[in-house]
């Protein structure tokens, strides 16, 4: 649902900020989209592949002795770091390139950050028999270089970006550069809920499976609805899917957790919506981390997934009307729960699920022992084991 | 003269309008003056200043290169003011939309006209987004110049073209800006196509970089643009002299070529 008269709108944020040469390629995404979500055919192939591939539905785990530090409170985890290749992203991924063959393209192109958008944009390539190009800043290639040798093994070609920050940013700055240019054999497999219209709604649309799936399984298990919902938010992706069927349940606070980095107080953070301003950034109008020029600033975090100065708009809009709250998560915050999740659930959480595990941290101990959460657990730690051993000083 | 008064004499004259890309900032603020006064002196009918901005995703590396150049000098809307307002030609502004709405559209549009700017191009504005930026700029003679693509379907094109003023950027081929060694027959079937829907002056941009080139898109547009090749001409040069004489000669070699028929 919209909530905006206009399409592709959120409030004043969103809409279609691209050069006019991609603007048929949108129009024919936004109706391929439309003409899936109703078409069972569709339908049915992506809930088979999900069922038999992605090894849906996730399930949901307890956490009481992680809970015994969140003042008691009873947490639940929904597991999207079951899924194949270790994420949520693979909920998108699977529906963008089955769009993609409907649409009769041959190519995607991704861009990626920590590396699980682009492992999974390769997946789903090699699965449905797609060429795959990953567009990856060659600070993150270097990051992240366990990530790239797998998308090389799934016969994805990566390229390291260059230019500006030689991060996210700017490997989607790449990949829109790629797409102008190939756009008539090409689909740019976007992975977050950001850029233009239909990016927004279609990603977070195949993403909802997350908060469907869970809300049901909560009530299963607990009788009644969550007290909150908490996810991480760089671009948004995995908040927004387990976020959005609960929208209309007003007793179920929704609670994002940005990364917060050395703080926001610093401006080394990728805080978007906690310390940015509303701008235009990739498409999309939203809240940005730029200047008094309008030049975008550099984010900051020690989570390479959440390393981007912008956010979906759809979360911009939540914020602003006060259906979410946003708060910020430092790397010591996040590092600090990402520990404790692997010391006391023997769950090993990626660093940017970890930003939403210091949330519920917060968040139990302001609302006690009577209170369920549920939180996202988007990804699993596997590809941070590097980062993390470096953070504690283990020696490698 | 006005933006339409250049087209008129060009066309008098049974040729296109010229028109130069320069970012503003780069190298520095006074050198990018001193480029486009020796643009200008070459023959150049039309120069567009660039604003730098930190993403520019229809550039490719040449422009991206001077444009975080010109970053790193800090280069605000107030220095392309300046750059616009040491032009003698008339002259446009190229921005991506986020400087300007963070300026604010109404006062960004209000202080070009201070300084005699004819008009904005903005590649990454949408008409739909469009409505702060039509109220902003009519009644302040501000041109309206929307980039349209080979790809762009015939009532895109209409509604586009109906949004402009001043004139059309037809962009040459499907990709960003940059040389390329021959243009694509795409070029001539958009103009051809944006002809029917408009009568106001069509100028062709992306991947002209010589005279030769430019000979040919003048038998069919009423302008053509050169942006990456006079700045690569920059990048290359090993003294600021040196560039001020390369990018004149350019100039004056373009010139020439819109001018052959």
């Amino acid at each position: 649902m919209e909530r905006s008269s206009i399409i592709g709108h959120f409030g004043p944020y969103g809409g279609r900020f691209v050069p006019e040469a991609l603007i048929a390629a949108l129009e024919e995404l936004d109706a391929a989209h439309q003409a899936a979500a109703i078409d069972e055919n569709f339908q049915n192939e992506l809930a088979h592949l999900h069922r038999t591939y992605t090894g849906r539905p996730s399930i949901i785990t307890e956490a009481p002795r992680f809970g015994a530090h969140a003042g008691g409170a009873r947490i639940l985890l929904k597991r999207e770091d079951l899924n194949h290749t270790g994420s949520h992203k693979i909920n998108n991924v699977l529906g963008q390139a089955l769009l993609t063959k409907r649409m009769g393209k041959k190519r995607i192109i991704a861009e990626t950050g920590a590396g699980q958008h682009g492992v999974a944009s390769a997946t789903a390539a090699a699965l449905l028999g797609l060429e795959c190009v990953v567009y990856m800043g060659e600070e993150d290639t270097k990051r992240q270089s366990l990530n790239v040798a797998r998308m090389k093994l799934l016969g994805a070609t990566v390229v390291p970006v260059t230019t500006g920050s030689r991060t996210l940013k700017d490997a989607i700055n790449e990949a829109m550069r790629d797409w102008v240019t190939n756009v008539e054999t090409t689909h740019y497999l976007l992975g977050t809920v950001a850029g233009p219209h239909p990016f927004p709604t279609m990603v977070r649309d195949f993403h909802r499976i997350i908060g469907v799936e869970s809300r049901a399984q909560v009530l299963e298990l607990t009788g009644r609805l969550p007290d909150a919902v908490l996810a991480c938010v760089g671009g948004g992706s995995n908040a927004i899917g387990i976020f959005h069927p609960f929208i209309d349940d007003e007793n179920v606070r929704l609670i994002g957790l940005e990364a917060g980095g050395a703080g926001v107080e610093t401006g080394r953070h990728a805080a978007t919506i906690s310390g940015g301003t509303p701008g235009v950034l990739h498409g999309t109008r939203s809240y940005v981390l730029q200047d008094e020029n309008g030049q975008t600033v550099e984010s900051h975090s020690i989570s390479a997934g959440l390393d981007y100065p912008g956010v979906g708009p759809e979360h911009a809009f939540l914020h602003d009307i006060g259906r979410a709250e946003y708060r910020a998560i430092t790397d010591d915050q996040a590092m600090h729960a990402f520990a404790l999740l692997s010391k006391t659930e023997g769950i090993i959480p990626a660093i940017e699920t970890a930003h939403a595990l210091a949330g519920a941290l917060q968040v139990g101990n302001e609302l006690g022992k009577e209170a369920i959460l549920l939180i996202n657990l988007s990804g699993r730690g596997d590809k941070d084991v590097q980062t993390a051993a470096h953070y504690f000083g283990i020696p490698l | 003269m006005k933006l339409h008064e250049v087209f008129a004499h060009a066309k008098a004259e049974n040729r296109a309008a010229l028109i130069g890309y320069m970012p503003a900032g780069f190298p520095t603020k006074e050198r990018s003056q001193q480029l486009i006064a020796a643009m200008i002196d070459g023959g150049v009918d039309i120069v567009e200043v660039g604003f730098p901005y930190s993403d520019p995703v229809m550039d490719g590396p040449v422009i991206q290169q001077a444009a975080e150049i010109a970053l790193r000098n800090n280069t605000s809307a107030r220095d392309v003011f300046d750059v616009v307002a040491s032009s003698t030609v008339p002259t446009l502004v190229m921005s991506y939309w986020n400087p300007i709405e963070r300026y604010g559209a109404a006062k960004f549009a209000d202080d070009l006209s201070q300084v005699s700017g004819v008009g904005v191009i903005t590649p990454d504005l949408t008409v739909e987004e469009s409505e702060n930026w039509i109220n902003a700029t009519d009644g302040q003679g501000i041109g309206r110049v929307y980039v349209v693509a080979p790809s762009s379907s015939d009532a895109r094109l209409a509604s586009v073209a109906a949004a402009c003023s001043g004139f059309v950027y037809a962009a040459s081929l499907m990709g960003v800006t940059g040389a390329r060694t021959s243009i694509s027959s795409a070029a001539s079937e958009l103009v051809a196509r944006v002809r029917r829907v408009t009568d106001l002056p069509i100028a062709v941009g992306l991947g002209v970089s010589n005279a030769e080139q430019a000979a040919e898109v003048a038998r069919f547009a009423d302008g053509v643009i050169v942006g990456s090749a006079f700045i690569k001409l920059v990048q290359e040069s090993a003294t600021f002299d040196e560039a001020i004489t390369a990018v004149r000669s350019l100039a004056q070699r373009l010139a020439a070529g819109v001018r052959r028929s």
